[in-house]
């Protein structure tokens, strides 16, 4: 619904995702809608991007069949390197990997992430699936770039539990751990966060089209502070939408 | 010598014991054993630690048919489904009993497997610093970097020793030898940590085959203790260049699991009311042949050639 129909929140979500890989740059991709950005950054303006991925893949253009899981035929065939994860990982260790994507069912306004327990760990309310490489990824990649669901329940205070540090409780908290980057991005279905200021907090730096910045702090859960100059998303451009048509066949971010 | 060859329930019969901590599951998203978890289940296994950086809905199903007391892993769910409704039930409503967990990052388990394949004392990590993984497992410690010549936390994982894993392969021959392609995810770490090693081999192929190509072997033959002879043992789960996922199966699975009437009726139907892996194959039939893949994309062969 938002902006024009000619294109959908997800295909705006994988540009915007896309336009933050550099060319040359090596990309943790992880599944869904970051592959199909690292595939729309690869045919537009970084076609020297390399994807790693944790099951044990590096591709140096995404699968041209669909994927449901890393592990998936298509993503096997055609593979640059087919190892073990503790080597595409031990690159992440090492400080070889530029940027990563990662999801969570929580966020809070620091970038910390949680997919592991609503409520007290010890006796959790909901029990989510867990961490997954999230956690390494989120300490150990040159960037930290995360997708999430715009709402309130979502995008909180405080997390419960810090499964993926991101920049903890601010400031210089995480630099103080000898951790790497940290959030750069936080892209949603309504806007871009970004962290700004000497506490690292998330701010507004980027509505989508058809959003507005009341809008998106009502669905915020936190007091959303905005950045000093924020822009609307640009939507995808004819080369992008093109990228995407090749990217995405049958349509499914459509 | 010999002797390896074992059918599925013989070999999780004297392999897997009460009590044992199970790998199943090393590869990340496919090489699932879900024919040894069905097996397992069949045969009523009870306590076991079932370990696992991701295991697809394997280990939600252990949880749920109440073999499992412990979960050492970073993730348990259902990959293309979501949330994990035993694992769910098993944390917050102790149904069908209570579990612990001991909570990894991929990396993590991947590191701790490696310290026991390696025979060393800990692994030393950069990751989980900051994680709230280092408060719910007590079993992390963070110490100084005695290297760095600064202040450099350093965290220190155990390391994780199972008494079995469980490994689909493409191929193998009856004493163990095996090739294994695609993504390994943690395989050979899993395999050389743990004290038995049973192979679950697509295809059956004499020893020549293997040796043929001793760049493509994980882990050595003589390092195996079982091996059977299972097509499609990864079902749902693919594998590379033999299977497609199932991905309606696990759709199908993670609905039915959302109740526990229905999980216990899935749990009939696939598992319980079909004998073994042999009919299991042909309850799904064509369905299973769907899913076989047909196309060639072979490797280009590589000369060993000595003189």
């Amino acid at each position: 619904m938002p902006g024009s129909g000619s294109y959908s929140t997800q295909e705006l979500m994988i540009t915007a995702a896309a336009r933050e890989i550099r060319d040359g740059e090596v990309v943790f991709v992880g599944m869904r809608l970051p592959i199909a950005a690292f595939g729309v950054a690869r045919l537009t303006h970084a076609p020297g991007a390399v994807g790693l991925f944790e099951c044990g893949l590096v591709r140096h253009a995404p699968a041209t069949d669909m994927l449901y899981t890393m592990g998936d035929p298509p993503n096997q065939l055609g593979a640059a390197w087919a190892t073990g994860l503790v080597q595409v990982m031990g690159q992440l260790q090492a400080g070889r990997v530029d940027a990563g994507f990662i999801g969570g069912a929580e966020i809070d306004k620091f970038g910390n992430i949680n997919t592991s327990y609503i409520g007290d760990f010890s006796n959790p309310r909901i029990k989510l699936p867990g961490s997954g490489g999230a956690p390494d990824i989120a300490a150990m990649a040159g960037r930290l770039l995360a997708i999430m669901n715009h709402e309130k329940r979502r995008l909180v205070e405080r997390v419960d539990y810090v499964t993926s540090p991101g920049y903890l409780g601010g400031g210089g908290a995480r630099a103080e751990l000898g951790l790497a980057g940290g959030p750069a991005a936080v892209i949603t279905d309504r806007a871009i966060l970004r962290p700004h200021g000497p506490l690292n907090e998330l701010h507004l730096a980027s509505v989508h089209p058809g959003h507005t910045e009341e809008e998106v702090k009502e669905n915020t859960g936190w007091d959303l502070k905005s950045a000093p100059r924020v822009v609307e998303t640009p939507p995808p451009s004819k080369e992008e939408m093109d990228a995407l048509f090749k990217v995405d066949k049958e349509g499914f971010w459509r | 010598m010999g002797g390896k060859l074992l059918s599925l329930g013989e070999a999780m019969g004297r392999h897997v014991n009460d009590g044992d901590a199970v790998v199943l599951g090393a590869c990340l998203e496919p090489d699932v054993p879900f024919a040894a978890t069905y097996e397992i289940i069949r045969q009523g296994r009870k306590n076991l630690n079932a370990i696992a950086p991701i295991s697809d809905a394997s280990t939600d199903m252990l949880i749920g048919a109440g073999c499992v007391t412990q979960v050492t892993g970073a993730w348990v769910g259902n990959v293309s489904g979501g949330l994990g409704h035993n694992y769910r039930r098993a944390v917050e409503k102790q149904i069908p009993h209570p579990i612990a967990i001991h909570d990894h990052s991929n990396f993590s388990i991947a590191m701790a497997l490696t310290a026991a394949a390696h025979g060393m004392p800990y692994a030393p990590l950069r990751t989980l610093l900051g994680s709230d993984i280092l408060r719910s497992n007590p079993r992390f410690k963070v110490t100084e970097n005695p290297f760095s010549e600064t202040a450099e936390p350093v965290v220190l994982v155990p390391p994780l020793k199972p008494d079995v894993a469980v490994i689909p392969v493409q191929r193998a021959d009856k004493d163990g030898n095996c090739h294994h392609w695609g993504n390994a995810g943690l395989i050979q770490e899993a395999a050389l940590a743990s004290d038995r090693i049973v192979l679950l081999a697509d295809e059956l192929v004499a020893a020549e085959v293997i040796t043929s190509d001793p760049s493509r072997v994980p882990f050595p033959g003589y390092r195996v203790t079982a091996v059977c002879h299972e097509p499609a043992a990864a079902h749902p789960s693919p594998m590379t260049g033999r299977w497609r996922r199932d991905t309606p199966f696990l759709d199908q699975y993670h609905r039915a699991s959302r109740r526990r009437d229905d999980f216990l009726a899935w749990l009939d139907e696939w598992v319980l009311g079909v004998a073994d892996h042999h009919a299991y194959r042909e309850k799904l039939g064509g369905r299973l042949e769907e899913l076989r893949i047909k196309d060639d994309a072979p490797s280009a062969p590589a000369n060993y050639a000595a003189k």
